[in-house]
C-alpha cells in the first residue's frame, strides 16, 4: 500500500537556527501516529510544513500521491489535509456555527464531490458542533467560550473540512482527565470513519492510548519512529527527555 | 430623511430579503429620494445630496476592503482621483460619451489600478498594508500633476451641459440621479457580498488569515477581488467629480477631504454590515452641509476627525454595532 503522507528529508530553516532537519515521515491510510518531542523540537513547524502554512526550504512533502511543495495552505487544505491550531485561532466574529461553515464552504463545496448549499450547511454544522458537544452553543461568538471548549471548536472546524488526513496539534493540552479521554475517543471514532490522524501530545497517557505507531522529534530530527511501547524504552528517546 | 428609509431596509433585512428584493427596496428608496429633492425645488438641495450620496458610495467602498476583509486602505483619493480624472480624459477625447459610460469606464481603471496595488501590496499585514496605499496616493498626485494633457497642476475646465440629458432640468438634477443610481449598485453589491459565501470568505480572512488558509480558503484571490471591487466603486464614486466642481486639479482631486471622510463614516456608522456607511455618510455628510452653509466651509474635516476619535473610543462597533449589541 503507498503512503497517503510521505515527508522527505525535509528541512526548514529560520535564519541560523536549523528547526527541522532530514525529517522523513510515512504516514499509511488509516494510520493513528502519535507525534512526540519536547518543546521547540520542531513538532509545530513540522505541521506548518506538511500544511503549507510554512515552506520548507530542503526535501518534499507528498500528500495522496501528490507533491504539494508547490501548493498554497489553502490548496492543500482541499486535497484533504486538515489541521487544528495549538493555540486556538477561531473566527472571532462569526459565531461557532459560522466557524464551521467556512471549511464547509471553501473547502468541502470548493473540492466539489459534493456541494453543500443552504440549510444542509446548517445541519452539517450542528452534526459537527454536537460531535463535540457544543451543539447548543451554535450560534454564540467564540469569546463566549471556555479554553476547552475552544480547542474542541477548533477540532470540529478542522473535521468540517472532511479531511483525509487530520494533524491535531496539541488539542488536548490544559484538559482534565476526563476532557482527555472524551478528545481522544473522538479522534479514534473519526481514524474509525477513516480518517488518518497525527496526534501531536504531550500527555503521555493520551498518546500511549491513542498511537499504533508513534514518532519522536528532538532538535528538528526525527530520533525514533515504531511501536510506541518500544520507542518509549529506546534509550535516546529517554536521555532526550531525562537527560543523562 | 435619507436614514429613515434606509432604517425601513434594515428592518427589511432581517426579514430576509432576497437580492432582487432589496434591489427594488433600493430603487424605490432612491426614487423618493429624488422626488423629495425635486419638490424642494432648489439647486443647493441637489448640490448637499449629491456629496452625501457621493459619501455613501464612498464608505461603501472603502468597507468593502476594510471593513469586510480588515485591510485599511489610506489610499482612498487615488482610486477616487483616477476615476475623477479618466472622466476627464474622456471629456477631452470622447465628449459625446453618455455620463453613465464614462462611469463605467472610470470604475474598470480605478479596479484594475486596485488589483495592481493588491497584488504588489497585499502579502503586507496589518499597518504595513496601509502605509503602501497611502503611498499609492502620493504615486496617483505626482503623477497626474505632471500629466499635461489633464491639466496638470493648473487643472482642467470641464464645461456641463445646461440641460440635463433624459430628464430634463438642471444638470446638476442629472448628475445626483446618476450618482443615487451608483450608489443602489454599491449598496446592492455590499449586501449581496455580505450574505455569499464570498462575504464569509472576507470575515474569516478578517478574523484570522492563517485559519482561513487552513479552512480552504484562497486568501490572496479572495484580497484581489475585495480591493479590485473596493477600487472599482471609489472609482466609480469620483467619475461624475469634473462635472460636478465644473473645474479639477490636482489639490481638489486629492483632497484630504475624502480620504478622510471615506474611513470616518464606516467607522461611525459601523464596518460590519453595508448600513454602516449610509448610517454614517448621512450622519457625517449631513452634518458637514449643514455647518457648512451655516458656520464655515472648513469645519468639515474637524467634524470627521472628532466624530471618528469619540466613536473608535466609545462604540468603536460603530452606531449599527451598538444596535445589534442590544439585539444580542
Amino acid at each position: 500500500m503507498s503512503a497517503l503522507l510521505h515527508v522527505q528529508r525535509l528541512g526548514k530553516r529560520f535564519g541560523g537556527f536549523t528547526a527541522l532537519q532530514d525529517v522523513e515521515l510515512e504516514v499509511q491510510p488509516g494510520e493513528r501516529l502519535g507525534l512526540i518531542g519536547p518543546n521547540g523540537s520542531g513538532k509545530s513547524t513540522l505541521v506548518n510544513c506538511i500544511c503549507g502554512t510554512l515552506r520548507n526550504e530542503q526535501g518534499s512533502v507528498n500528500f495522496g500521491g501528490t507533491t504539494v511543495d508547490s501548493l498554497t495552505a489553502h490548496e492543500r487544505t482541499r486535497l484533504g489535509l486538515a489541521r487544528s491550531f495549538q493555540l486556538p485561532r477561531p473566527f472571532g466574529s462569526l459565531s461557532l456555527a459560522e466557524n464551521l461553515r467556512i471549511p464547509i464552504l471553501y473547502a468541502v463545496n470548493a473540492r466539489g464531490e459534493r456541494k453543500l448549499s443552504g440549510a444542509a450547511i446548517e445541519t452539517r454544522c450542528i452534526e459537527l458542533l454536537g460531535q463535540v458537544n457544543l451543539a447548543d452553543k451554535a450560534h454564540r461568538l467564540p469569546r463566549d467560550l471556555t479554553q476547552i471548549e475552544m480547542r474542541k471548536l477548533e477540532l470540529a472546524r478542522a473535521m468540517a473540512a472532511d479531511p483525509k488526513l487530520l494533524i491535531a496539534d496539541e488539542s488536548m493540552a490544559g484538559l482534565s482527565h476526563a476532557e482527555v479521554d472524551e478528545i481522544l475517543a473522538l479522534l479514534i471514532r473519526l481514524n474509525g470513519q477513516g480518517v488518518t490522524v497525527i496526534m501531536i501530545e504531550h500527555i503521555m497517557r493520551a498518546v500511549m492510548a491513542f498511537s499504533q505507531r508513534l514518532a519522536v522529534l528532538v532538535a528538528g530530527r526525527k530520533i525514533a519512529d515504531g511501536n510506541p511501547k518500544d520507542v518509549v524504552r529506546d534509550a535516546e528517546v529517554v536521555r532526550a527527555y531525562l537527560g543523562e | 430623511m435619507v436614514s429613515l428609509v434606509a432604517k425601513a431596509a434594515g428592518r427589511e433585512t432581517a426579514a430576509g430579503l432576497g437580492n432582487v428584493a432589496f434591489i427594488g427596496v433600493l430603487i424605490v428608496a432612491a426614487g423618493a429620494i429624488f422626488g423629495a429633492t425635486r419638490w424642494i425645488g432648489n439647486d443647493y438641495a441637489f448640490f448637499a445630496a449629491y456629496v452625501v450620496v457621493q459619501y455613501i458610495v464612498l464608505g461603501t467602498a472603502w468597507n468593502i476592503l476594510g471593513g469586510y476583509t480588515g485591510y485599511v486602505n489610506f489610499g482612498i483619493t487615488a482610486f477616487f482621483a483616477i476615476g475623477a480624472y479618466s472622466t476627464v480624459v474622456l471629456y477631452k477625447l470622447t465628449p459625446w460619451l453618455p455620463l453613465p459610460v464614462m462611469i463605467v469606464i472610470g470604475g474598470v481603471m480605478a479596479a484594475l489600478v486596485g488589483l495592481g496595488t493588491g497584488y504588489l501590496t497585499l502579502r503586507l499585514r496589518g499597518v504595513f498594508f496601509s502605509i503602501a496605499t497611502l503611498a499609492l496616493a502620493i504615486v496617483v498626485q505626482t503623477l497626474i500633476t505632471n500629466w499635461d494633457f489633464v491639466g496638470g497642476a493648473r487643472g482642467a475646465y470641464v464645461l456641463r451641459p445646461k440641460m440635463a440629458p433624459l430628464i430634463g432640468g438642471g444638470y446638476i438634477e442629472y448628475l445626483f440621479l446618476v450618482m443615487l443610481g451608483l450608489c443602489v449598485v454599491a449598496l446592492a453589491t455590499a449586501r449581496a457580498i455580505e450574505r455569499s459565501s464570498l462575504g464569509f470568505g472576507f470575515a474569516a480572512i478578517r478574523d484570522d488569515e492563517a485559519a482561513a488558509e487552513a479552512s480552504g480558503v484562497p486568501t490572496l484571490k479572495l484580497k484581489l477581488v475585495a480591493t479590485a471591487l473596493s477600487g472599482g466603486f471609489m472609482g466609480m464614486a469620483g467619475a461624475p467629480l469634473p462635472y460636478y466642481v465644473t473645474y479639477l486639479d490636482p489639490a481638489s482631486g486629492f483632497s484630504l477631504n475624502y480620504a478622510v471622510n471615506a474611513i470616518a463614516m464606516p467607522l461611525i456608522g459601523g464596518t460590519s454590515s453595508w448600513l454602516g456607511p449610509v448610517v454614517g455618510a448621512v450622519l457625517v455628510g449631513g452634518l458637514q452641509e449643514y455647518l457648512r452653509v451655516t458656520i464655515a466651509s472648513a469645519i468639515n474635516v474637524l467634524v470627521a476627525g472628532v466624530l471618528m476619535v469619540a466613536f473608535v473610543i466609545l462604540a468603536p462597533q460603530g452606531i449599527v454595532g451598538l444596535f445589534q449589541r442590544k439585539k444580542r
